[in-house]
């Protein structure tokens, strides 16, 4: 009779048996009442009901805007955070990053009650700016991180590829856009990854701003209010399929630990 | 010029960051219901907080379920990252890349489908908490096994191979050398199973039981309708989880060595 021994590689199997029950099947199972129907019959009614209800196709394409304004104006204000701080000559470097993602560590929900109550002075009826309000409460929400990648890609460029361009007659512009910038976009789509898609499914920020729009993480949440299973199960597909859109596009460019990085930091 | 409109700019961020958080933190200390209103000091809404039971369940329950969590997914990950690590080459990318769907994505589809498969198919109770805690596990243990990683990555394979020549048994070479070089990565890996526990709301909402509520799910219930009296409460609750993460922040950072290790 064979014993069983120790042996490393099988420390793996609880996490194994885990990563199966709790990731994959529930895949499976998405995917199945994603095609049936309340009965349980095979059905194409939620797929063709999806896109061809002009309700949904838009609310896909709201999101997809808000997503992508979002993503452009997290990266409009963290690139030049990023850079200014990877650059700059102060001493404790870490200590300065850790000020600007430090909010990230603060329970969201508080957070954007914060910014309600500000909003709720500056606009006096936030419900009259949805589209602002959704991209500011985004914004406020996922900032950190995506200066925390950007951060990380800058801070450890090599400065001699710098040094090199301008002894071959670069000025700082050149050098910035042959050389930085290239060289940054590990950084920038990791953070684009942490962005871009809480920002299509994070609908609790919009709720919270009195916001009235919806989008595809909104229509998860309705479904799940009316025991839709079905039909919530389509929207999370879809999703995926987003997802992995991205991730195979993105697959090379990535840097590869970062998603881990919040937690170094502690 | 330049240096003046860097420095404007980053003013700016940091105002935008944490502008309302600290105007919230300033107006918790009165007894205004409004920002904006002008009232005199009070320390009537930390009286609220702290002696309501409603609001003392509610934070006790988002702790221990944060500590609960990430134990079993600190342990969960950990294990899977040694094992992984040690395994063939087409287990470990397997593992890694199963590993990498609930990192990937969308909160709300990982919530939703857990409560499917356990709520909806199985038919289990969400008033066991089972499907809570199971929810918040598949969440965080990812984070953990992402941790460990690259301290397998760092170690130097001979270190067990001697212990192992020396006659220490797998076990013990494994207690004894391999865990002391991994536990900065188990270490942060559970630091930010907590964090990430405690911000959850997509896991919670859809798997938790009715009448249980963590703070993020509180506090959005919070928002659509609570009495004033609740929700200047919260802003102290604000303040105080502020003060926590900057002393936290701090402190892990004034120590010596882990400076280098934070970036």
């Amino acid at each position: 009779m064979r014993t069983f021994r120790f042996s490393r590689k099988n420390l793996s199997i609880p996490y194994v048996i885990f990563l199966a029950v709790f990731v994959v099947i529930p895949l499976f199972v998405l995917v199945y009442y994603a095609f049936t129907d309340r009965d349980g019959h095979v059905s194409l009614r939620n797929f063709i009901g999806f896109f061809t209800d002009p309700n949904t196709l838009g609310t896909l394409f709201y999101s997809i805007v808000i997503a992508l304004t979002t993503t452009l104006v997290c990266l409009a204000i963290a690139y030049p955070t990023a850079y200014i701080l990877a650059k700059s000559r102060v001493k404790r470097k870490s200590a300065m990053l850790l000020v600007f993602i430090l909010p990230m560590w603060i329970n969201f929900s508080l957070r954007i009650t914060a910014l309600k109550e500000i909003l709720t002075v500056l606009e006096e009826n936030i419900a009259y700016y949805p589209f602002l309000n959704a991209v500011i409460g985004m914004t406020y929400d996922f900032l950190p991180f995506m200066i925390l990648p950007i951060y990380t890609t800058i801070s450890r460029l090599d400065p001699s590829l710098i040094e090199a361009a301008k002894d071959l007659g670069a000025n700082d512009v050149d050098a910035f856009f042959k050389i930085t910038l290239p060289l940054s976009v590990p950084g920038i789509v990791s953070g684009v990854a942490m962005v871009f898609l809480p920002a299509m499914t994070n609908y609790v920020v919009l709720d919270m701003l009195y916001n009235s729009t919806y989008i595809m993480g909104s229509l998860i949440g309705s479904y799940f209010a009316a025991y839709n299973w079905n039909g919530g199960s389509l929207i999370a597909l879809i999703l995926l399929l987003l997802i992995c859109v991205f991730t195979y596009l993105t697959r090379n460019l990535e840097d590869e630990d970062q998603r881990a990085g919040g937690g170094a930091l502690l | 010029m330049i240096s003046k409109m860097k420095g404007v700019f980053i003013a700016l961020v940091l105002i935008f960051l944490y502008g309302p958080i600290l105007i919230l933190t300033a107006y918790s200390f009165t007894s205004a219901t409004n920002i904006g209103a002008i009232q005199g000091f009070s320390m009537h809404n930390y009286v609220t907080l702290f002696t309501t039971p409603e609001l003392r369940d509610m934070i006790i329950g988002t702790v221990i379920l944060a500590l609960g969590a990430s134990a079993i997914a600190t342990v969960l990950g950990t294990l899977g990252a040694i094992g992984a690590f040690y395994s063939k080459k087409r287990t470990n990318i397997l593992i890694s890349t199963v590993n990498q769907i609930p990192v990937i994505n969308a909160d709300v589809v990982t919530g939703f489908s857990i409560c499917i498969l356990l709520v909806v198919v199985l038919g289990i109770d969400k008033d066991t908490f089972v499907p809570l805690v199971a929810g918040q596990v598949t969440l965080l243990a990812p984070f953990v096994y992402l941790s460990v990683i690259p301290k397998l990555k760092q170690m130097d394979p001979s270190i067990y191979e001697a212990a192992l020549d020396l006659g220490a048994t797998p076990r013990t070479a494994l207690w004894k050398i391999v865990f002391p070089q991994i536990a900065s990565g188990v270490f942060s890996g559970f630091s930010l199973a907590v964090t990430l526990s405690l911000d959850d709301y997509f896991i919670a909402t859809y798997t938790k039981p009715a009448t249980f509520d963590t703070i993020s799910t509180y506090v959005v219930n919070a928002t659509k309708g609570a009495q004033t009296e609740i929700k200047t409460a919260l802003w102290a609750l604000s303040a105080v989880i502020f003060l926590i993460v900057v002393l936290i922040v701090v402190t892990a950072n004034i120590r010596p060595g882990r400076r280098k290790e934070a970036v």
